[in-house]
């Protein structure tokens, strides 16, 4: 937006007038304020309605601890799996042109908008006593559904395109001849990956963990659906919020849900970082 | 190479979670499945009955507690989460478990009165001073009054309210089927709000002022009242209500897998104690052993499932199944 | 593994990468949800039919879908706006509310609707000052849209974004050159451009709006008929052990996300073309 040494009138052309402007960064600003602003204020002054004690108090709670650990388990097992499974799809489908390309690109799409309601169900579907193989699983006494592994499972699928949704842009936009020029240099693939590919995508790769991150910690109607709600087992976070504050106590449940919006900001803070970075990368290409 | 590691590694970590899990079950545990106004009775009867066991037999036995709607909290039973004893809402929904075969038909026959060691009726919750004036159900159909109840096809406290609201109309001068549902169509065209549960609205009734009377389970009705401000609600009991038995049992298939029948049965039959009852009466159930005092108003007459509507499936199909009653409530006019 | 599949390209990786992506695919995705198709197949086609065309499951249809597209519509106007003052104008505190931008991607969505029915109920921050002129939010259809413009918001603003940052200055330069006033360019040069992303954004919000369901049974009073979504449909025949029931309505809702998610893709090729 540098027009320094244009006329007037082109830059008139150019740009809103100031008034126009203003009036529209307000009313940015009041409908950020009113949808987004105030949710999050409205979490935060709740969970400090009775003062710091009582707030501390309310996260020390075992039940509340135990919530706090599965969160973390489920998400350092779905992370890296999708992490994984990102990268790899990523290499595929933006390195390489086949039939079907768009439809596969569908179909990792398609959690991002299957109902959460929907994608818990279906594995009730599969592993539940009346599925297709939970009577097996029982006789072997394996459990998946309202245990961890079908938390986890619920969470790997409403966070399934996070990863590889972000790098394959990144990664189509960069092209391939870096990856060429080193292979004619007489790098084998691996080394070519790691050496040459990764370090191009890694802004982008830390980008789509985070994003993962912060769902895999906050869904709640798909592992709502499979987790049994077992008070100190099989409660996430998200599920204990809801639990607190259908026993009334307010308090304690904004109290434990300021914690995701904690992450929430976090996660926004080191998403900017992040982006600034893959800027940055993608113009020094 | 790094791949490799991190893919052994990544299965390491699920296969020891996995064993995980199964090595907690392996431990001298219980899971009772209950429905969601049970919470801070079973806290307290759980320690209890820990407490009694240990005295009696020297085991440590912890008892897990999973709180729901009732219907999802018997769905999750069928599909597999191992309940060793489920203390549901009504019957209809252990009626379902047992219909797949988890627990033995006739279930209800095991335990004294219809297997539910409290029982329970519906009351209503008001603003402080009852500025409606609401004494009986005949007022919760007069125009500009506004009632909270949960819905009936999803709640099964909702059902206890339909029921009730229902016998009431049946049973006065001139009463009959078609007049008690010309009834309770009046009076659901008073309800603004049909939250999934009965939590959800008690929320919108006492969070976010809505309505002027909400239809509650007693027990519900106090509790509200002793966490959320007693100079803020009144609770009024209708002369006439219903009586709500929520039953209890053992899941056979289970317990005797887990070879927990032993601990599972004495659990429920704890029930029933002096203690039991004491605890059941302190958070305004009704003990069903009348020499345990309790602080309930009488209610003068009481319908029940059973003489009222000829038991649950029959009242489950007339009214809440698809099609039902509570369906034609709502279905357009044609 | 070097030059184990050869196309015409050198890249090595190709059958390992596609085949485990199709597998994982398979396994988490595919696999899954055909378990819902399966499970309505025990309906016979009459019986799928006249459960996914009840009175009330249409009524449910017409109020998803349509307090869906309204808040999409919503974002795709206040979206294009937000990104637009975001990369165009400098004022303080734009870096905050870039990032508030996302908030709803990693809120909770029970903490959301709670949090919304707080602000929007008739006794809420907001929504005792709506009330005296007759609006209400929360409990009504309004509340469901509400819920669907928060979660939808950062759908519309995330795709527009790079587009505007990438329009090139010269090409507004050049129309002010040629003599087109400010309104002119916006409309006949730079809608254009913005055209297929806005539509992508309004087609993924809307995508999204569809299937929700945490943030909007808190808010939405649940009445059938009236404000009755979807999802809660699926729920209360679950609750009726009606799982057949419930899996057929849950394969309409699928079959339109599937739909709605080819038709972004391909905007997506069409806009990429549109680029080159």
């Amino acid at each position: 937006m540098q027009n320094n040494g244009n006329s007037k009138a082109t830059d008139r052309a150019q740009t809103e007038p100031t008034v126009v402007r203003w009036l529209l960064i307000s009313v940015a600003l009041v409908f950020i304020a009113l949808f987004l602003m105030l949710p999050l204020a409205a979490v935060f002054i709740q969970a400090f309605d009775k003062g710091l004690s009582v707030y501390l108090d309310a996260l020390k709670e075992p039940d509340t601890l135990s919530s706090i650990k599965l969160t973390l388990i489920t998400a350092a097992v779905t992370v890296p799996l999708n992490l994984f499974f990102g990268v790899t799809a990523a290499w595929a489908i933006a390195k390489f042109t086949f039939p079907g390309k768009n439809l596969l690109i569908t179909f990792i799409d398609l959690p991002f908008s299957v109902s959460p309601v929907i994608s818990g169900l279906i594995y009730v579907l599969i592993f539940g006593l009346q599925g297709w193989i939970g009577p097996w699983l029982q006789d072997h006494d394996i459990k998946i559904v309202f245990a961890v592994p079908g938390i986890i499972l619920a969470t790997i699928f409403v966070t399934f395109p996070f990863v590889v949704r972000e790098l394959i842009p990144l990664m189509e936009a960069q092209g391939k001849e870096e990856e060429e020029a080193a292979l004619v240099l007489g790098a084998t693939g691996l080394q070519t990956f790691f050496r040459v590919t990764l370090p191009n995508i890694k802004w982008g790769i830390i980008y789509g963990v985070i994003l993962c991150n912060a769902r895999a910690m906050g869904e709640f109607g798909a592992v709502s659906v499979v987790s049994g709600h077992i008070r100190g087992m099989t409660n996430t976070v998200p599920l204990h919020v809801e639990i607190l504050y259908n026993e009334y106590n307010y308090t304690a449940a904004f109290a434990v849900a300021s914690l995701l919006a904690f992450l929430a900001l976090i996660t926004l803070a080191i998403k900017t970082i992040a982006e600034w970075k893959v800027r940055q990368q993608l113009e020094n290409n | 190479m790094k791949l490799n590691k991190l893919i052994t590694t990544l299965t390491a970590a699920a296969l020891a979670l996995s064993t995980a899990t199964a090595a907690l079950a392996a431990d001298v545990t219980l899971l009772n499945v209950s429905y969601d106004p049970t919470r801070e009775l079973y806290t307290d009867f759980n320690k209890s009955f820990a407490d009694y066991w240990k005295k009696k037999t020297g085991d440590t036995v912890t008892i897990k507690q999973s709180h729901g709607g009732a219907a999802k909290q018997a769905r999750a039973v069928i599909d597999g989460l191992e309940a060793d004893v489920v203390t549901l809402a009504l019957a209809y929904d252990i009626d379902a478990i047992a219909e797949k075969g988890l627990i033995k038909q006739g279930w209800q026959k095991e335990l004294p009165h219809n297997s539910s060691p409290y029982t329970s009726t519906i009351v209503f919750l008001v603003r402080k001073g009852n500025p409606k004036n609401i004494k009986n159900w005949d007022d919760l159909i007069k125009p500009g009054i506004s009632v909270i109840t949960p819905n009936p096809k999803t709640s099964g406290g909702a059902r206890w309210n339909y029921l009730a609201a229902w016998a009431f109309a049946k049973n006065q001068a001139g009463g009959n089927d078609v007049k008690a549902k010309e009834f309770v169509t009046k009076l659901f065209k008073n309800v603004p709000v049909l939250d999934s549960g009965a939590r959800g609205s008690t929320n919108t009734f006492v969070q976010r002022g809505m309505g002027d009377v909400l239809l509650a389970w007693e027990n519900e009705a106090f509790l509200a009242i002793n966490e959320l401000g007693p100079d803020k609600f009144d609770i009024v009991t209708p002369p006439e209500s219903i009586l709500a038995e929520p039953p209890v049992t053992v899941i056979d298939k289970v317990a005797d897998r887990r070879g927990t029948r032993k601990v599972a049965e004495a659990y429920l039959n704890y029930l029933y104690t002096d203690d039991g009852q004491k605890l059941a009466a302190k958070h305004y159930y009704r003990p069903i052993n009348a020499k345990i005092p309790t602080k309930l108003a009488k209610v003068k007459k009481l319908y029940t499932i059973d003489k009222d509507f000829g038991g649950w499936q029959k009242a489950q199909k007339t009214h809440f199944a698809d099609g039902g009653t509570f369906d034609q409530i709502y279905a357009p006019t044609k | 593994m070097k030059l184990f599949k050869r196309q015409n390209n050198v890249l090595p990786g190709f059958g390992i990468t596609l085949g485990f992506t199709i597998f994982y695919l398979s396994a988490i995705v595919l696999i899954p949800l055909s378990a819902l198709v399966f499970r309505t197949m025990g309906l016979t086609w009459g019986e799928f039919i006249s459960t996914v065309t009840a009175p009330r499951v249409m009524a449910s249809y017409k109020v998803t879908f349509g307090a869906a597209i309204i808040a999409a519509g919503i974002n795709a106007i206040f979206g294009v706006l937000v990104a637009w003052v975001l990369v165009r104008y400098r004022f303080p505190g734009r870096k905050i509310v870039d990032a508030l931008v996302d908030l709803p991607f990693a809120l909770p969505t029970a903490v959301a609707g709670i949090t919304l029915a707080t602000i929007y109920s008739s006794n809420g921050w907001v929504g005792r000052y709506l009330e005296p002129f007759g609006i209400k939010v929360a409990f009504t259809p309004l509340g469901i849209t509400l819920a669907m413009t928060f979660i939808g918001l950062p759908f519309v603003v995330r795709t527009v974004q790079p587009v505007i940052e990438e329009i090139e200055v010269e090409l507004e330069e050049a129309a002010a050159c040629l003599g087109a006033s400010r309104w002119q360019t916006l409309s006949r040069v730079i809608f254009p451009v913005l055209l297929p992303s806005i539509l992508t954004g309004f087609a993924l919000s809307f995508a999204r709006g569809v299937g929700e369901y945490g943030s909007i049974i808190f808010i939405a009073g649940n009445m059938p008929m009236v404000s009755e979504i979807t999802p809660l449909l699926i729920i209360t025949k679950l609750e009726q052990f009606d799982y057949r029931g419930a899996t057929a309505i849950a394969c309409v809702m699928l079959l339109t996300s599937f739909l709605m998610l080819m038709v972004v893709n391909l905007l997506q090729k069409w806009s990429r073309r549109y680029a080159e």
